[in-house]
């Protein structure tokens, strides 16, 4: 049985630049001073876009907190909800499974938006808009059923012997979730977890419906900085959003370096 | 804790049928295994063996009948309260644990301190020998190390049942045979009452105080392993157990003869009237001799030889019957050759139908 081949250094190279390079001029940009028309490089480097930003300019503190908040708290609830369905659709047969796969996927099958606009209205009506709790409710029709899928497949992957196993050796089912189930679910609950934080982080359009401008997130602040007129602060926001991206990234190659157990991680199979 | 308590287990016409319209796993199949005895439940696959071992370790609930450890009933117990550890074909050892996290498993389930877990968890890694593997990660182990910290990891509950589901059927034919010994040092060791799974008809044999010969979800025989050779219950047995020889006649009489095509046969057992099935191991067939009274003989030809190095296998011939007779290596007997055939009263047996 081979074991997978390892991405090798020259790979990972390119990667890594095929990542980094487009990001380089918008590196320049968040720490340019003065960059004039012909110029291949700024003539004056500052922290000026920094130093705004971080001063509070355009409301930055803020909308970065409320896209955390509301990024932290999207990701929380989608693993609530998805871990048990993902547990539920990957692990057991049982009838109308099709049906409820399809009710689970159905926020992102009919565009999100679309069924937003209904919501905005019911949420007028309950005095969820303009709130960011409303916010928090808008990103979940995204993030949970992504959640789930994935989740599903780390279970279905799996099936049950080892739980079945714990059982006779004397584990309750609780027990059994707590010491088996769940360690193994670690690497596929990350991946999940990244993959609905990233969903919220950048979802402008459901924010903007429902938050009505009163819910400032990072992305309605890019947007904004991004019809403006001054690059600098558009790209140190750009570099601050993108963050959370990288972040990702570099995690998701610690698992494929082998520092984690990639056979437990979600799409990418186990070493035949 | 308390020394292993052997238990009497018993299936009462256990049933299962998965779904509605399904053909049922299982079919009203009853078993016994007396305290501390090792019993084989033995078939092909897809016979219904596993599913009964899982019913006994509460994973699956039967449609219907009772299981009974003890003469007090299972059902309704969940499994962790049953003290029927299972061991898979599969290790299915917890990758996120140690080798002794492992073992000790069920005892910190139950609420044992680490000290004592970890203490007991090394001792039954000395019964499996493997000693000093405790800090390993699963996945450092071979295949049948990992089997052996399986087996160990259910030892250390000391359960009242100990239920083997083919558990030597993923490894090499040498470490297979290495492990089936183990099995049955620490099985006999512990006194444990155990149904060992397998499709396997010479680990049965090898193994198991007793056998439960199983297919299409009913027990077909359940006796000592000498006996499926010497006494099968029918055809579907015998040839389960390899046997070739198949004699059609036809009975006088408890007391009487059985009339065949290959001529009149006496018979140390006695044979109820009509029709029945004889049956003969090719150990037993002689060649070339004739008993005094010249009984149960016939004359046949050789049609094939087939040297099997310890032994000779003939395949002969006489009218529309063929026969297998398994004879030293040093017979000469040519193909072709014609040759007086005895079949010994006491080797006959009727099989039923």
């Amino acid at each position: 049985m081979g074991r997978r081949k390892r991405p090798g250094g020259l790979g990972l190279a390119l990667v890594a630049s095929l990542v980094a390079l487009p990001l380089l001029p918008l590196l320049l940009w968040a720490f340019t001073g003065v960059w004039r028309f012909p110029d291949l490089l700024p003539s004056e480097l500052s922290l000026r876009g920094w130093e705004y930003v971080a001063g509070g300019g355009g409301r930055a503190p803020e909308a970065i907190l409320n896209s955390l908040l509301i990024g932290v708290a999207a990701t929380a609830a989608s693993v609530a909800v998805g871990l048990p369905a993902g547990m539920a659709l990957g692990g057991y047969e049982f009838r109308l499974k099709g049906l409820v796969i399809f009710f689970v996927l159905l926020p992102i099958l009919v565009p999100p938006l679309a069924s937003t606009m209904g919501i905005h209205l019911t949420f007028i009506r309950l005095g969820l808009a303009d709130t960011a709790f409303g916010v928090f409710l808008v990103h979940l029709i995204p993030t949970v059923p992504y959640t789930a899928i994935i989740l599903t497949s780390v279970f279905a992957e799996r099936g049950g012997e080892m739980e079945e196993a714990a059982r006779t050796l004397g584990a309750s089912p609780w027990q059994t979730f707590r010491h088996v189930t769940l360690p193994r679910a670690v690497p596929g609950i990350a991946v999940a977890s990244l993959f609905a934080f990233l969903l919220s982080w950048s979802q402008y359009a459901l924010t903007l419906l429902i938050g009505g401008g009163s819910v400032i997130t990072l992305p309605m602040l890019l947007f904004s900085a991004a019809s403006g007129s001054d690059p600098v602060i558009t790209a140190v926001l750009t570099v601050v959003f993108a963050l959370p991206a990288l972040l990702a990234l570099v995690v998701a190659l610690r698992f494929l370096r082998g520092h984690g157990d990639e056979r437990d991680l979600p799409f990418l199979g186990r070493p035949s | 804790m308390s020394p292993p308590a052997s238990a009497r287990l018993e299936l009462r016409d256990v049933s299962l049928r998965y779904g509605r319209g399904a053909e049922p796993a299982l079919k009203g199949l009853s078993l016994t295994v007396e305290p501390g005895e090792l019993v084989a439940l033995l078939g092909p696959s897809g016979c219904g063996k596993t599913t009964a071992l899982k019913i006994v370790a509460g994973l699956l609930a039967p449609t219907s009948g009772e299981v009974l450890v003890d003469g007090r009933s299972l059902l309704g117990v969940p499994p962790e309260k049953r003290g029927a550890a299972m061991v898979f074909q599969k290790p299915l050892l917890f990758p996120h644990m140690s080798v002794e996290a492992n073992v000790g498993f069920g005892l910190r389930m139950r609420g044992a301190s680490q000290a004592e877990s970890s203490a007991r968890a090394r001792e039954a890694l000395g019964r499996v020998r493997m000693e000093g593997h405790g800090d390993r990660r699963p996945d450092e182990l071979s295949g049948g190390q990992q089997q052996r910290v399986s087996l160990a990891r259910a030892l250390v509950t000391e359960p009242s049942l100990l239920l083997l589901d083919e558990p030597l059927s993923a490894l090499d034919a040498n470490l297979r045979s290495a492990l089936r010994d183990l099995v049955r040092e620490v099985q006999e060791e512990g006194g444990y009452t155990t149904v060992f799974v397998t499709h396997d008809q010479e680990e049965a044999v090898v193994l198991a105080d007793r056998i439960a010969l199983v297919t299409g979800g009913a027990l077909r025989m359940y006796d000592r392993p000498q006996a499926f050779y010497d006494r099968p219950r029918t055809r579907e047995v015998a040839e389960f157990f390899g046997a070739t020889n198949f004699i059609e006649g036809r009975s006088a009489g408890p007391d009487g003869p059985v009339e065949t095509a290959l001529g009149t046969f006496g018979l140390a057992t006695p044979v109820p009237a009509g029709k029945v099935t004889l049956t003969i191991r090719p150990e037993a067939v002689r060649l070339g001799t004739q008993s005094e009274d010249g009984g149960n003989s016939f004359v046949a030809r050789v049609s094939e030889a087939t040297y099997l190095g310890t032994q000779i296998s003939y395949r002969l011939q006489a009218g529309d019957t063929s026969l297998r007779a398994a004879l030293p290596p040093h017979t000469r007997l040519a193909v072709g050759e014609r040759t007086t055939v005895r079949l010994p009263a006491e080797s006959l047996w009727p099989l039923g139908p």
